[in-house]
């Protein structure tokens, strides 16, 4: 599976899950997802939303999802932003500062290898060293937003390090409007 | 004796219909050779002879049932074995009735409990004796709780909580709730609400929906109130609701990204909590009456988990500060802490024991996850449990009994909690309908 699939499998999981339950991804659920229906998710209080568009499109946040990478992963424990991130959240902060009427909710998250508070502070820590390292690069912090879901939100569901690696992340979610 | 008794307590029960009140104090006289001291290494569990309560007027079902409460409470403590009734010589005939002790020891039965159970419209009344039938005389005066039918199950506990703690001199647990986070579906989606119900898993009702992610609720100190995590405003925040009433109402919290881990001060007066901002996490504490903050921690690095001790004045807490997540102690009102924690591994989520003498925590080293207890200086360190995943430990009301949760493995894996008493005996999984975790073990009730 390619990465572009496997991103594309990935937003189809999100949206399916969002519209279960709406608060799934908090205040940064209308950036990122697209309802059964193919309509818009429908925005809560404070929530901005963005339509996806399409992925041929450079300033759509389907693009920005699937082209440029909407996450990043961590060591365990750590929150260090490796070569690799800084590839992909150099992409994010051009991405953010041609499209300036973006906002982005930034989430972190940890696998389940860990306590459970614990693990939300050390989601906070990588959703902060990622903002950091977007605001470093440009993109004014104003237009950015830390939530942590610490271990609650897994993507990947097996218990062994093939799924850990792509529960420790951050990921970012692009959302049209101000940020509550 | 027990008639002008009856009189003290129709008394009480009118004056608080839904308090069960003991009839007359529970004056436990010398043990003699019936006790058990829980440090010591029970191997055999202390066989009892507890034949069904008799009707005392209406019980009908009620007499078996209670009965059945109380057996289950004693055995489930692994400290007890109750002598099946085919085995019994003879049956006392009567509540209060002469005691034929050479049958009892003949079977080898240490105790003898015997009751009574009476219904008058839904009012309930349950009398019991302790015997040490090889003293040959009863362990402590007769008792009678009443109050209403529907609380039926906490009369078998207090029942079994007055035997326990006359055996045992510690006191008991049964009749208590506990607070837990109800989980459901899949483990990528998975739906959560706080749940409340009784120490043994009965009597389930649930506190929130789950249209909020919510996590690690904790009792106050008298059991009326409940405090958690919420994401209920796009981010975690820290809520509050009455158990009477629950409709959680949000704490306020000092300024930052999110705010998590709420515990009540032993008053109930307070509230402390962790910060996220920035990438840090400190601790507060926010006077409920007031609404004003204050910080306890400023460190760099995370601390959270905290955990008053009994007497309020200390707080133990974990902190990565040396690198990765270790125990700390400090004053109640912050400052300097000390690291208690020193072996291999990580440790986490403190929990100081009711009786202030031990700490629980969660232990993570070399893949797997411990259930532990230490003294509060560190020393004496032992590991409970092991498992793929143990955490959050809580303690029982009389400090002798941890529960936790007790994730599987897997795609289909979840949460269950599980209780396992100090010595790291007796682990037994704790009934509930779906996937469970984090526990909050309230007080006895009154």
């Amino acid at each position: 599976m390619n990465k572009f699939t496997l991103a594309l499998l990935l937003t189809a999981a999100l949206a399916t899950s969002a519209c279960t339950r709406p608060d799934r991804f908090g205040a940064g659920a209308g950036g990122a997802g697209m309802d059964p229906n193919g309509g818009p998710l429908t925005a809560g209080a404070g929530v901005g939303q963005a339509g996806l568009g399409g992925a041929n499109d450079p300033s759509s946040p389907a693009y920005f999802n699937q082209a440029i990478g909407d996450r990043v992963l961590f060591s365990v424990d750590q929150s260090t932003i490796s070569p690799e991130a800084q590839t992909v959240l150099d992409g994010q902060a051009q991405w953010l500062l041609t499209n300036a009427d973006y906002q982005a909710v930034i989430e972190g998250h940890a696998d389940e290898q860990g306590t459970r508070e614990y693990n939300l502070a050390l989601g906070e820590r990588r959703a902060n060293a990622v903002r950091e390292y977007l605001v470093s690069r440009g993109v004014p912090s104003a237009r950015l937003r830390t939530v942590s879901y610490g271990k609650e939100r897994p993507i990947a569901v097996c218990s062994d390090a093939s799924c850990y690696t792509q529960n420790r992340r951050a990921v970012t979610v692009i959302a049209a409007g101000s940020l509550s | 004796m027990l008639t002008r008794v009856f009189a003290i307590l129709s008394a009480a029960a009118l004056a608080v219909p839904m308090a069960l009140a003991p009839a007359a104090p529970a004056l436990a006289q010398d043990g003699g050779p019936l006790r058990i001291t829980i440090t010591d290494g029970v191997i055999e569990p202390l066989p009892f002879a507890l034949p069904s309560f008799f009707d005392g007027g209406g019980a009908g079902q009620y007499a078996s049932d209670i009965t059945q409460v109380v057996a289950e409470d004693l055995t489930g403590t692994g400290l007890f074995r109750r002598i099946g009734s085919e085995s019994f010589i003879s049956t006392p005939s009567g509540f209060g009735g002469q005691v034929s002790y050479a049958d009892w020891r003949a079977i080898n039965a240490q105790a003898l409990i015997t009751g009574s159970v009476a219904v008058n419209g839904n009012q309930l009344t349950v009398s019991f004796r302790l015997y040490d039938v090889f003293a040959g005389g009863e362990l402590g005066e007769g008792l009678q709780f009443s109050g209403t039918t529907d609380g039926w199950r906490r009369m078998g506990h207090k029942v079994a909580d007055a035997v326990y703690s006359r055996i045992t001199g510690e006191g008991g647990y049964f009749d208590s709730r506990v607070v837990f986070v109800a989980e459901s579906g899949p483990k990528d989606d998975r739906a959560r609400r706080i749940g409340i119900m009784d120490y043994d898993g009965a009597n389930v009702q649930y506190l929130t929906d789950s249209s909020s992610l919510v996590l690690a609720p904790r009792f106050s100190p008298t059991g009326d109130r409940v405090l958690y995590t919420s994401y209920a405003g796009g981010t975690a925040g820290v809520r509050m609701l009455n158990v009477a009433a629950p409709a959680g109402q949000a704490v306020p919290t000092a300024p930052g990204e999110m705010a998590f881990t709420p515990r009540f001060s032993q008053n109930g007066s307070q509230v402390i909590y962790s910060v996220a901002s920035g990438g840090n996490t400190d601790l507060y504490r926010t006077d409920l009456a007031t609404g004003s903050h204050s910080q306890l921690t400023n460190a760099p690095s995370i601390e959270t988990s905290p955990s008053f001790s009994p007497d309020g004045s200390q707080i133990v807490f974990e902190s990565d500060r040396s690198g990765q997540q270790q125990l700390y102690i400090m004053s109640a009102s912050g400052g300097e802490a000390r690291r208690i924690s020193f072996g291999d591994g990580r440790y986490g989520s403190p929990v100081w024991s009711p009786r202030g003498d031990l700490i629980a925590f969660t232990k993570q080293n070399a893949g797997r996850f411990h259930i532990g207890v230490m003294r509060t200086d560190g020393s004496e360190e032992r590991l409970l449990t092991s498992s793929f995943l143990d955490e959050s430990p809580t303690w029982a009301p009389n400090g002798r009994v941890l529960m936790f949760t007790r994730e599987t493995q897997g795609a289909q894996g979840g949460p269950s909690l599980y209780s396992v008493d100090v010595s790291g005996r007796n682990l037994q999984r704790v009934p509930t309908d779906g996937f469970a975790s984090d526990a909050s073990w309230g007080p006895l009730q009154q």
